[in-house]
């Protein structure tokens, strides 16, 4: 495989945008990566599309999309893998150039959830496990996954509703620093815990929240990324695993093993331990799925990921500075467009444009975490300057 | 200060209503078994491998020489929560209570936990699978404490 970089980065706002359809939000990031790389769509040789859809008009977003970005006739594909959609939309077009197959390749995550009613949203993610078993006869929701996996959590290790609020605290204050983020306001941890209950253990300020937007990435192979750019950021290492569709087959639920087992083929791949880590964005599509992540990815031992926020070592001049984007509790998560983002926000930390919420950047490394489902994919990329 | 209106939509004209017909040929013998409060699953022939919810091909050893067996539904409570944001089709329900217990034969299962307040329920707490025909006229299965 060939080396490969990011060499354009491109991103919505995020929220609730009603004033644009899915091809003119899609096309707000991909004119900001064109821009950002100085590229024109004829450099383009191949697109992917991350789109978990349903929730929009359009059937065939990959299709809508690049036609209103005249991104055709390139190499088309849309993929899916649930809240990785757009990690899964990354890897194909990194892929796609590590193998020699394309120069130049893009990938545009976007996401358009709030054109149906809230209900119906929930409806629609509680169906995206094992339907038949677990959601036919039992309507569980997404909350509900992740609010038995904290549960059990709690129960094991001793993990409190305080640290779960302490996340979103955190989120919330780097989010109000970000311009993109769906809500650009701090919260206190008293409002987070008085929120009303959406899957008990699990707060409305436990939950992400659902949200518009679009990220896109340009990828180039190495001697054309140093033709066009000076601040190439390298993928050093990306791991991919997944785990049961049902809830009730996984090995456990104090973590998400498809997380594991990801992270250890993406540092071995990027030769890199989560010591040399210097920033790093976490799937916290609930508060306590980031704790999950503290532990799953190295970052602290199992069991102790409530000890890490609480001693602040998840903020900006802590041990490993994690989701100061406002993570998807605040910069909001739109699934198909996560992925984007996360490389996105990564590649701006390595090249030190990340304004007010720039982490200090040693090593020149940095991680995004993406999880399908609840652990039911899971894509880890580690990027390097 | 007046706040700006919300910008213009159109409101499609055209509702989607999407109701599956899901084949349950091969699982039958489990949905007719609830109905008398029975809970059956199946056992690899070839390998021994016992599934719950039943499979009818065995994807560990690639036979599908299933065995119907029935089981206790007895369990252990592994973990819980309740849901309070409902899901549309869920709207006429009160906030339930949704389980994860471990059967006493290995395998696990998840199901609604009636009959308890969520107050009273600990993890660990003895369980007990039951099959009935639920509110909408189908045959469902949930956890009642033992």
């Amino acid at each position: 495989m060939r080396k490969v970089a990011v060499v354009g980065i491109g991103h919505s706002k995020f929220g609730r945008r009603t004033d644009v359809n899915v091809n003119e939000l899609a096309f707000e990031a991909i004119k900001g990566a064109l821009l950002d790389s100085g590229l024109t769509q004829k450099d383009i040789e191949f697109v992917s599309v991350g789109s978990y859809g349903m929730w929009y008009e359009e059937v065939l977003p990959a299709v809508t999309v690049a036609e209103y970005a005249k991104l055709y006739p390139a190499g088309l594909a849309r993929c899916e893998a649930a809240c990785a959609t757009g990690s899964a939309a990354f890897r194909f077009a990194y892929v796609t150039v590590a193998s020699g197959e394309a120069d130049v390749a893009m990938a545009v995550g976007v996401e358009k959830m709030t054109e149906i009613d809230t209900s119906t949203a929930v409806e629609i993610i509680g169906r995206s496990g094992s339907y038949l078993w677990e959601f036919e006869n039992f309507g569980l929701t997404f909350p509900g996954y992740y609010a038995m996996h904290a549960t059990a959590h709690m129960n094991k290790f001793g993990t409190k509703e305080e640290h779960l609020a302490m996340v979103a605290v955190k989120n919330h204050k780097y989010g109000a620093m970000n311009p993109y983020a769906h809500f650009q306001r701090e919260i206190t941890l008293e409002e987070a815990l008085k929120s009303f209950v959406v899957a008990w253990p699990l707060k409305l300020y436990d939950c992400c929240p659902l949200s518009d937007g679009a990220a896109a990435v340009i990828l180039a192979s190495k001697e054309k990324a140093k033709e066009i750019t000076d601040t190439p950021v390298w993928i050093l290492g990306m791991g991919l695993a997944s785990d049961s569709a049902g809830l009730s087959k996984r090995s456990e639920y104090t973590g998400l093993r498809a997380t594991v087992l990801a992270a250890e083929k993406a540092y071995k791949q990027a030769e890199v331990t989560p010591k040399d880590i210097d920033v790093a964005v976490v799937h916290d599509c609930f508060t306590i799925a980031e704790i999950l992540a503290y532990e799953d990815l190295g970052f602290c031992k199992k069991g102790e990921g409530g000890k890490l926020i609480e001693e602040g070592q998840t903020y900006i001049g802590g041990k490993i500075p994690i989701n100061v984007d406002g993570g998807l509790k605040a910069k909001g998560h739109p699934l198909g467009a996560t992925g984007c983002s996360m490389v996105a926000e990564i590649t701006r930390q390595l090249r030190g444009e990340a304004g007010k919420r720039q982490a200090p950047i040693k090593e020149g490394k940095g991680l995004a975490h993406n999880v399908g489902g609840t652990g039911h994919y899971c894509y880890i990329t580690i990027l390097g300057r | 200060m007046t706040k700006a209106p919300p910008p213009p939509t159109l409101k499609s004209a055209r509702t989607l209503t999407l109701t599956y017909e899901i084949p349950i040929s091969k699982t039958n013998k489990f949905w007719e078994g609830l109905k008398e409060n029975k809970i059956f699953t199946t056992r690899c022939k070839k390998c021994g491998e016992l599934y719950f919810p039943p499979s009818s091909d065995c994807p560990s050893c690639l036979s599908a020489e299933m065995d119907w067996i029935e089981i206790s539904g007895e369990a252990e409570l592994e973990t819980f929560t309740q849901i309070f944001v409902r899901p549309a089709t869920f709207a006429k329900y009160e906030p339930y209570i949704v389980a994860i217990g471990r059967l006493k034969e290995g395998v696990r299962a998840l199901a609604w936990l009636t009959g308890i307040k969520r107050e009273d329920i600990q993890v660990g707490m003895k369980l007990k699978l039951v099959g009935k025909v639920g509110p909408e006229g189908t045959p469902t299965y949930e956890f009642v404490p033992l």
